[in-house]
């Protein structure tokens, strides 16, 4: 069978799949919708984390990026696992005991301030709508490749599958449709990087082919081949990097910070039932990401490898069908600059005849290997399942932030929980819409964005959480001037250093030295110690919600998630 | 302080003492051996990999993985200890 007929085989079959979960569990009541109910195991929780989390971006983008960065892309590997540390044991099972539904809800009582609830909110939706955008952009290109539908077509049909389980569902759908998820995509990642493995190094486990000798005789480590090979054509040595350490430091934190703080993942804490198990399912959610993630820098090391052996100095008629493929989708480019016929691919941009989009890395990895049609339509069926997933996962939050945040805690509070539940579907309805159009026209500052939302995560949530559980003394008066200044700051520096405004700027005007996609981690600081600052000089809490503190301390008679 | 208060507080010192003994291995292996000495590491190979080089790529995210069990594990047995298991 050819690699058409398994993708639409492939993909087909999971897409049933996943219908038929949402149909199975369909949200009842609001608590269904906004925490599945509560009572979610474990396990089944730490495989929808590891879903919700695992995105289009770590599916799709990064080991190509990684492949091309070198050292430099450990900062998401480090950044975007490191952060399920601080969320296990800072966040998480604090968050469970305090027993709400939403993270406005923890910070509007806990700083018992409506103010406070609303800039979380806005907060909250700036963040998940910047993500969920690239999203759908993922879903896109999948489709377009694989299955030679335009690329808007492929958006809506991920559009209106998203919109079947996540509106049907709410939080219980997209929970257990995550699970059958997370498990077609590891699958998918996996297979392709253990055949690659076993084809270059003879070892089966990439974790460790990764560090093996080539298995075509020349007894040379992988590693050290690269290194050669990418010096050779005037790259950097690929485990050295270009960028200064106190930016990878920087960025390493802002990532890991900001995956603390980000709303989707946290709420997923809120669907388990007692302490314990939120602190089991954080190391569960990391265990099963940490595959994914351990095993991506090696396929980055097989994929660049590979990519130079077979393009570097070659005839252009020559080569195989999968670099015609590609240069049709405008995602690979080859210009015969010095018209001998053969590619040059070097690091010098004025002799370098060859672009390839980093995006295609993971996707076009095994027909680069030449492995079987139905691994490729695996790749293809294991990338929408990364990109729905997260994609759901955030609907829910920017549905439950309109209905529950919004609507019942500000607008209309004695709302029933019927009209509650009706309003968060149509919350849900219009934030697919919405996602979808930035899928169909994306803005060309989804990139710059998403680094934002991270940055913002880390400068407005992590400090107001943290010191709200940690520091029994803070006040609303802080943490409101924390998160208005933290998130002012990185919106500033973004802006001036992303988009020219505020007379703009290079990389040598960078504050201390640190990129914008680092600056999260200045903002943070800054965060903190306008919060403290301000603390100090304004009055102290009320007494109950010091009680309040003290309670979400103790990790027994947790009970269940409730309204009030 | 109440004996109810006065457990409540001891419990939570002991928390806070887990949290910063693990908080400091997290910082040590990802910002310390794999960016601050990762030149420093990388002279010594452990197979075909780079020591600080394999910490920021490999090493530091199983530490992670480990870190957090060993969290679950205190805590469950700090919860015992004070009478909050369920």
């Amino acid at each position: 069978m050819s690699v058409q007929i398994w993708t639409y085989l492939l993909v087909g079959i999971t897409f049933a799949l996943y219908i038929g979960i949402a149909i199975w569990s369909r949200a009842g009541s609001t608590k269904d919708f906004y925490v599945a109910g509560g009572g979610v195991s474990p396990l089944a929780n730490g495989m929808a984390t590891a879903a919700d989390w695992m995105s289009a971006a770590s599916f799709i983008s990064m080991a190509g990026i990684i492949a091309f960065a070198g050292y430099d892309g450990s900062v998401y590997l480090m950044g975007w696992t490191g952060g399920y540390v601080l969320l296990a044991l800072l966040l998480a099972p604090y968050l469970r005991k305090f027993g709400k539904f939403t993270v406005p809800d923890f910070i509007g009582d806990r700083y018992y301030s409506k103010t406070a609830r609303i800039v979380a909110v806005i907060c909250a939706l700036i963040v998940s709508f910047t993500y969920v955008a690239g999203q759908m952009r993922g879903v896109g290109v999948v489709f377009s490749r694989f299955l030679e539908v335009d690329i808007n077509t492929g958006v809506i049909i991920g559009m209106i599958i998203v919109l079947f389980y996540a509106v049907l569902g709410g939080m219980k759908g997209i929970t257990y449709t995550q699970v059958a998820q997370y498990c077609v995509l590891i699958f998918a990642f996996m297979v392709p990087a253990i055949f690659i493995s076993i084809q270059m190094t003879g070892n089966p486990i990439p974790q460790l082919g990764m560090g093996s000798k080539l298995s075509d005789g020349s007894a040379t480590f992988l590693l050290d081949k690269l290194d050669g090979l990418s010096t050779e054509l005037g790259f950097n040595a690929y485990t050295d990097g270009t960028k200064s350490i106190a930016d990878v430091f920087a960025i390493t934190l802002a990532l890991m910070v900001g995956t603390a703080g980000l709303p989707h993942v946290i709420v997923r804490f809120f669907t388990v039932k007692r302490v314990k198990d939120a602190r089991k399912s954080a190391g569960l959610a990391l265990l099963l990401i940490a595959i994914l993630y351990t095993t991506a820098p090696a396929v980055s090391v097989f994929a660049r490898t590979n990519m130079i052996k077979t393009v570097s100095e070659k005839e252009y008629s020559e080569m195989p069908a999968w670099f015609t493929n590609w240069e049709t989708t405008g995602l690979l480019t080859f210009e015969d600059k010095n018209k001998d016929g053969k590619i040059q691919y070097v690091a010098d941009a004025n002799k370098n005849e060859l672009i390839v989009d980093r995006d295609i890395m993971v996707l076009a990895n095994p027909e680069i290997a030449n492995l079987p049609p139905w691994v490729i339509a695996l790749v293809a069926a294991g990338g929408l399942a990364a990109a729905l997933s997260t994609a759901a996962g955030l609907l829910l939050v920017i549905s439950a932030s309109v209905s529950h945040d919004l609507i019942k805690k500000v607008f209309k509070p004695n709302i029933s929980d019927k009209g509650e539940l009706w309003a968060a579907r149509m919350a849900a309805t219009v934030a697919v819409v919405i996602a979808g159009y930035f899928g169909i026209n994306p803005p060309g500052f989804v990139a710059a964005v998403v680094a934002l939302a991270f940055g913002l995560a880390a400068a407005s949530f992590f400090p107001a959480i943290v010191l709200g559980i940690f520091y029994k003394k803070m006040n609303k008066e802080g943490a409101i001037a924390g998160m208005v200044v933290g998130t002012l700051l990185m919106l500033f520096y973004m802006t001036k250093f992303k988009f020219d405004w505020f007379g703009g700027g290079t990389s040598e005007d960078w504050w201390f030295g640190i990129s914008p996609e680092g600056f999260g981690s200045i903002a943070m600081v800054v965060n903190f110690l306008v919060s403290i600052t301000i603390m100090k000089f304004t009055p102290p809490p009320p007494e109950n919600v010091q009680e309040i503190v003290e309670d979400i301390r103790i990790p027994s008679g947790a009970g269940e998630a409730t309204d009030h | 302080m109440s004996d109810k208060q006065k457990k409540a507080t001891a419990y939570w010192k002991e928390n806070v003492k887990y949290l910063f003994i693990l908080l400091t291995i997290w910082f040590l292996v990802s910002y310390g051996a794999g960016i601050l000495f990762k030149n420093a590491l990388d002279s010594i190979k452990i197979g075909g990999f780079k020591l600080g080089f394999w910490f920021a790529q490999q090493g530091s995210i199983y530490v992670f993985v480990i870190l957090i069990f060993v969290y679950v594990h205190l805590m469950n047995k700090l919860d015992k200890k004070y009478g909050y298991n369920e």
